[in-house]
């Protein structure tokens, strides 16, 4: 049993490093707010879950297992609730989305103000 | 995979998170960055604490994650409000 | 595994220095303000890469929670926008260029006086004391009772900063949020038993490990200023509550004292704490500086008197 869980522990950090990438990927690219709001809370938390299961199949104890899988949980609902106040208080500012049909010219404007400044 | 390389790899992503603080252009954007990099900081303490053998690195990851929810809430209640709607630009509006 | 080491460090470092001059000089007083909340987190790392655990506790609870709610906060009462540039006139170069070179020569002196500090340091001495102090934990021991002075003033100092603020005028109101959130009082809610668990874990593990009363305040109170912002502490606004609040801030200060003077008619000598009481005396401070603690960082965050 233990065996097996130290076998799989550095798959599941792998992943989660890789979830992590893909989430800074989106951070940097993404073309609005919202966007980049996904990229964070999804891909971020997915990645620190992995990794936190990673690292609890190599806890000493039950209790630091226990602990990290905490951590995990307080970020979930930190960050979950707060990308909902983020992102109704950026829209009731007036912040608008890039959509693909409605302004066509800012999703490229910003895709390629992107690119200039990378 | 080797705990060092995945730090040294969640370092590189802080490195996205301090451009988008630096870059913005809203201030949501600023505030995304510096929660990218608080959830990081909370990996790397706990690929930290198991790489150099201190679970006390974990009490200080606990710390970041209980705290993250703070300037979050205080950036949409006291820092967006009503005095800064009237006095909005009008290119953060129309922009990005 | 040293290259590793030494490669992790550097870049910690040149993050820090950027981040340190974007929050000093950056155009938008919000960016800034952002910078140097991220700047708290990271050297929240660098103390840990320094193996000073209690500093990374407490650099983690008031740099990167509570003083960025505070800046954040004032940021929402100024006028939007960058700061407009201003050059210095031509009368007003030479002082300011004398200020920063004595700055620059101050601080290298400062850099050349702590290289010529004794090498190992106190703790030697400290580990020597430590089975008098009452408690195992070296820092706890310098802290409530081998160097208590100093915290004694520092609680003082953090008193008379609330003093401070509230003799500025009345508590502001806050304006409304842009939009309703129900989000708000959720997060509280789900949070709360936690802010109230954690720190009470800090004070308890403070005798024997890192922790102590100073995280477990500030992680109070980044709990309170939470409550304060989804409206849940009506008690600290009431005008009959202000007796009650004014001694709670005071508490920590009080006691603290009280036991200094206590120690001086048992014992002759100010702060001199009899062993078989320093264990449960040094507690009892403890969990009555974090309450004052916590309350007075809430008290800071109303931005003026409150019930006035």
């Amino acid at each position: 049993m233990t065996e097996g869980l130290a076998l799989i522990a550095p798959w599941l950090i792998a992943a989660g490093v890789g979830f992590f990438l893909t989430g800074a990927l989106g951070l940097w690219r993404f073309p609005d707010a919202y966007a980049r709001l996904h990229a964070l809370t999804k891909a971020d938390n997915l990645g620190l879950g992995l990794l936190c299961l990673g690292l609890a199949c190599q806890a000493a104890s039950l209790s630091a297992a226990l602990k990290l899988l905490l951590v995990w949980g307080l970020v979930l609902v930190a960050s979950s609730i707060g990308a909902t106040l983020i992102a109704s208080t950026a829209l009731a500012r007036g912040l608008r989305p890039v959509t693909r049909r409605g302004s066509r010219r800012g999703a490229r404007r910003g895709a390629r103000r992107g690119s200039r400044d990378s | 995979m080797p705990l060092p390389l995945a730090v040294m790899l969640l370092l590189s992503c802080a490195g996205v998170g301090l451009w988008r603080i630096w870059r913005g252009p809203s201030g949501a954007d600023r505030m995304l960055g510096a929660e990218q990099l608080s959830t990081l900081a909370i990996a790397i303490l706990l690929l930290l604490g198991a790489f150099l053998d201190q679970p006390a690195l974990g009490d200080v990851a606990l710390l970041f994650a209980l705290l993250a929810a703070v300037a979050i809430a205080t950036f949409v209640t006291r820092t967006w409000t009503r005095l800064h709607e009237a006095q909005r630009r009008p290119e953060e509006a129309e922009g990005d | 595994m040293s290259a590793f080491v030494i490669g992790f460090d550097l870049l910690l470092g040149a993050g820090l220095l950027w981040l340190a001059w974007q929050a000093l000089f950056h155009p938008q007083p919000f960016a800034a303000v952002v910078h140097f909340m991220a700047f708290g987190l990271m050297m929240a790392l660098a103390w840990v890469r320094l193996e000073a655990l209690d500093i990374a506790l407490a650099e983690a609870a008031i740099g990167a929670g509570v003083t960025g709610a505070l800046l954040l906060a004032a940021l929402g009462r100024l006028p939007d926008g960058p700061t407009p540039r201003r050059l210095l006139r031509a009368w007003q170069r030479p002082p300011v260029a004398l200020a920063l070179g004595s700055v620059l020569l101050l601080s290298l002196w400062l850099v050349w006086v702590a290289w010529q500090l004794p090498r190992p340091g106190l703790a030697a001495e400290v580990t020597a004391a430590l089975p008098e102090s009452g408690v195992r934990h070296p820092v706890t021991a310098v802290l409530l009772n081998l160097r208590a002075l100093d915290t004694l003033l520092e609680v003082a100092v953090m008193l008379g900063a609330v003093w401070l603020v509230w003799s500025l005028g009345p508590e502001l109101r806050p304006y409304a949020p842009v939009t309703a959130l129900p989000g708000l009082p959720a997060l509280t809610r789900l949070l709360h038993p936690l802010f109230l668990m954690v720190p009470a874990y800090l004070l308890w593990r403070g005798s024997h490990a890192p922790g102590g009363a100073f995280p477990a305040g500030a992680v109070l109170g980044a709990g309170g200023i939470l409550l304060l912002l989804a409206d849940g502490v009506p008690w600290m606004q009431r005008p009959e509550h202000q007796p009650l609040l004014r001694l709670l801030l005071a508490a920590g200060l009080v006691l603290f004292l009280g036991l200094a003077l206590g120690g001086l008619l048992l014992t002759g000598t100010f702060f001199a704490i009899p062993l078989a009481i320093a264990g449960l005396a040094i507690l009892a401070v403890e969990v009555a500086i974090a309450l004052s603690i916590a309350l007075m960082l809430m008290a800071c965050y109303l931005f003026g008197e409150p019930g006035r």
